[in-house]
């Protein structure tokens, strides 16, 4: 680091943690610098919470050096309680209470004088769309309405340091997107941000550093830019109404592989100005194009390039990651289709 | 502020945040105060002239509800017990409890909120429970100090049946996980002196309701409502809910410090 950077929120140097026989962090280094967005990841069972558990004070780590605003998580708990704020991938929200009262009861708790606690709530409830929903009880809240209490809840106190477990797993679109504005406007206020998810766009979009877990050891970091210049996968693929056709386009297009009976797949980034090379040349061979879609990288591409294995454990997280990915792929390709038909 | 000083706030806060379950959620209060005053009238109506005339030693007067009324009173703290287990359990499903052990907030408020809450609701149904047995033709021959010895026991049972309840609850993965616990606080007193005395038991059964932690507690309950002597069973009692209220609070401190992985 370079001696004018702002001083870490998080360092964490060696980090491990078992559960039983299980490792589930063999030696964890990252670093945050204050007023950014650090992102962790990884697929489940990668060590993503385990690692937010021990930076928030709820879980001790086994070994390595971790400082949280400079005070160590499992000495001064308290200290770094009173920076941070966690919202975890659980909502930890009381559905008994109503709205406002669960984000008066935060305020309280961070002992808050009673007109100051209301103005804040008051604000985040509008920040947050929830004003309607304040007097109506959490618990019959949608999952994004959820979610949105959960993240005011956690900055009634103004924590300097944001803690972000997986926030938009099980969200729809709209919700994602909801949520992500709200990040960046964190973000853009100067708040620390350590972000865990396993949607690479996600990662893509809020983040300026990644760092990808992979059992419990980071296998590599960087922009998002640096990520993905290690990751193929991005590719346009070129629909054909018949082999004539695929032959032709294949002449023009050097790169290009086949795929299946009438299609090929050309890589590389597939940007406006690329696309609209590759209609050019095309449209000047006078080779007529079915159909085309453009395929992002996704967290698969990610993982293959990096560990040699796709990831590790997708059971449960394969058909919400497949349908996050395939929504965002299929959006930009839906409005190229629409242009190229 | 100090640390004392906050600590008693957030613990307000806490109480102030489960008490206001009970304003909002009027069914379960009417419910945790109507099952014990069924659970009398059931007791002293129907079983009652039967249980009774079946009791030799009946006190003198020998109104069965004289001497079935604190065991009532210990099944309606073993009511509260329950629903304070489930209270805590519904805390750490919900994920709120991780949120407010990331919080800077005193350690032990989060749980003396819950207690403290449950002292409240579980004195409040015990009074109220007092009162329809009043009405019911309940006559006691104490005297205020003795009232208020009854009153104190009653309170230290409840203190210590809390302080088990938030353990167990703290323990349990899931709300089922809290039914053993329930079970045993609502079975225990039909295996005690709550309704007839233990001598008339099968030696085994009679042993064990001899022994276990109620029957000590309800016979001095009797006896100081009674006014009658309690004997050494008032040691006794104290001594066991003081053993369970120390167990108690030790196991949910170590339980709440360590947490969940959740």
């Amino acid at each position: 680091m370079s001696p004018t950077a702002p001083s870490p929120a998080i360092t964490a140097s060696g980090l491990r943690k078992s559960f039983g026989e299980k490792v589930v962090l063999d030696g964890v280094d990252l670093t945050v610098p204050e007023g950014t967005v650090f992102c962790l990841l990884g697929p489940n069972g990668a060590g993503k919470t385990t690692a937010v558990h021990i930076l928030c004070t709820l879980l001790r780590a086994d070994g390595g050096e971790v400082r949280v605003v400079g005070r160590d998580p499992a000495r001064e708990p308290d200290a770094v309680r009173a920076a941070i704020g966690v919202t975890g991938q659980f909502s930890a929200v009381d559905g008994l209470l109503a709205g406002r009262e669960n984000l008066l009861l935060m305020a309280d708790l961070h002992h808050l004088p009673r007109a100051e606690g209301r103005r804040r709530a008051e604000r985040l409830l509008s920040d947050f769309e929830l004003t309607d929903a304040a007097d109506k009880r959490a618990a019959t809240y949608s999952g994004g309405m959820r979610r949105r209490l959960d993240l005011a809840m956690t900055l009634v106190g103004e924590p300097r340091v944001i803690f972000l477990d997986e926030p938009t797993t099980g969200l729809d679109p709209r919700s994602r997107r909801t949520m992500w504005q709200i990040v960046r406007g964190l973000a853009g206020r100067g708040v620390t941000i350590f972000l865990t998810t396993q949607y690479l766009d996600e990662a893509d979009e809020l983040a300026d550093r990644i760092a990808v877990l992979d059992q419990g050891r980071i296998v590599a970091s960087g922009t998002a830019a640096e990520l993905k210049r290690r990751v193929p996968g991005g590719h346009i693929r070129l629909d054909f109404l018949d082999e004539n056709g695929r032959a032709a386009a294949e002449r023009v297009l050097e790169a290009a592989t086949r795929d299946g009976d009438l299609a090929l797949n050309v890589p590389g980034e597939a940007g406006v100005r690329a696309l609209r090379d590759l209609l050019t040349r095309l449209d000047e061979a006078g080779i007529e194009v079915d159909g085309l879609s453009v395929h992002t990288p996704d967290l698969d591409d990610v993982f293959f390039a990096l560990t040699g294995h796709p990831t590790t454990e997708t059971e449960s997280s394969d058909a919400e990651r497949t349908a996050a990915s395939t929504a965002a792929s299929t959006e930009a390709a839906s409005i190229q289709k629409e242009s190229v038909r | 502020m100090s640390t004392l000083s906050y600590a008693a706030r957030d613990s307000a806060t806490m109480l102030k945040r489960n008490l206001r379950y009970s304003v909002r959620y009027p069914a379960t209060v009417i419910v945790s105060l109507a099952i014990p005053a069924l659970l009398l009238l059931l007791f002293v109506g129907v079983f009652g002239g039967a249980l009774g005339a079946g009791l030799g030693a009946a006190p003198p007067g020998g109104k069965y509800i004289d001497y079935v009324l604190p065991g009532i009173l210990l099944m309606s703290i073993g009511y509260g017990a329950s629903s304070t287990t489930l209270a805590v359990n519904r805390d750490m499903t919900e994920g709120i409890m991780a949120r407010f052990r990331t919080m800077a907030i005193s350690r032990s408020s989060v749980l003396t909120g819950h207690v403290v809450a449950a002292l409240i609701r579980t004195l409040a149904s015990t009074v109220l429970l007092v009162a329809v047995a009043l009405l019911m033709g309940y006559r006691s021959g104490a005297d205020a100090g003795r009232w208020l010895a009854a009153a104190g026991l009653v309170t230290l049972l409840t203190f210590a049946l809390s302080w088990l309840a938030v353990a167990i609850g703290l323990s349990a993965p899931t709300a089922e996980g809290t039914v053993g616990f329930t079970l045993i606080v609502q079975l225990l007193p039909f295996i005690s002196s709550a309704f007839v005395p233990t001598g008339s038991m099968s030696a085994g059964v009679g042993w064990f309701a001899h022994n276990q932690p109620f029957t000590p507690v309800i016979d001095t309950l009797r006896g100081l409502l009674a006014g009658t002597p309690t004997g050494h069973s008032a040691i006794i009692a104290v001594a066991w809910c003081a053993g369970l209220a120390v167990f108690g609070y030790l196991w949910a401190g170590a339980l709440f410090r360590k947490g969940s992985a959740r």
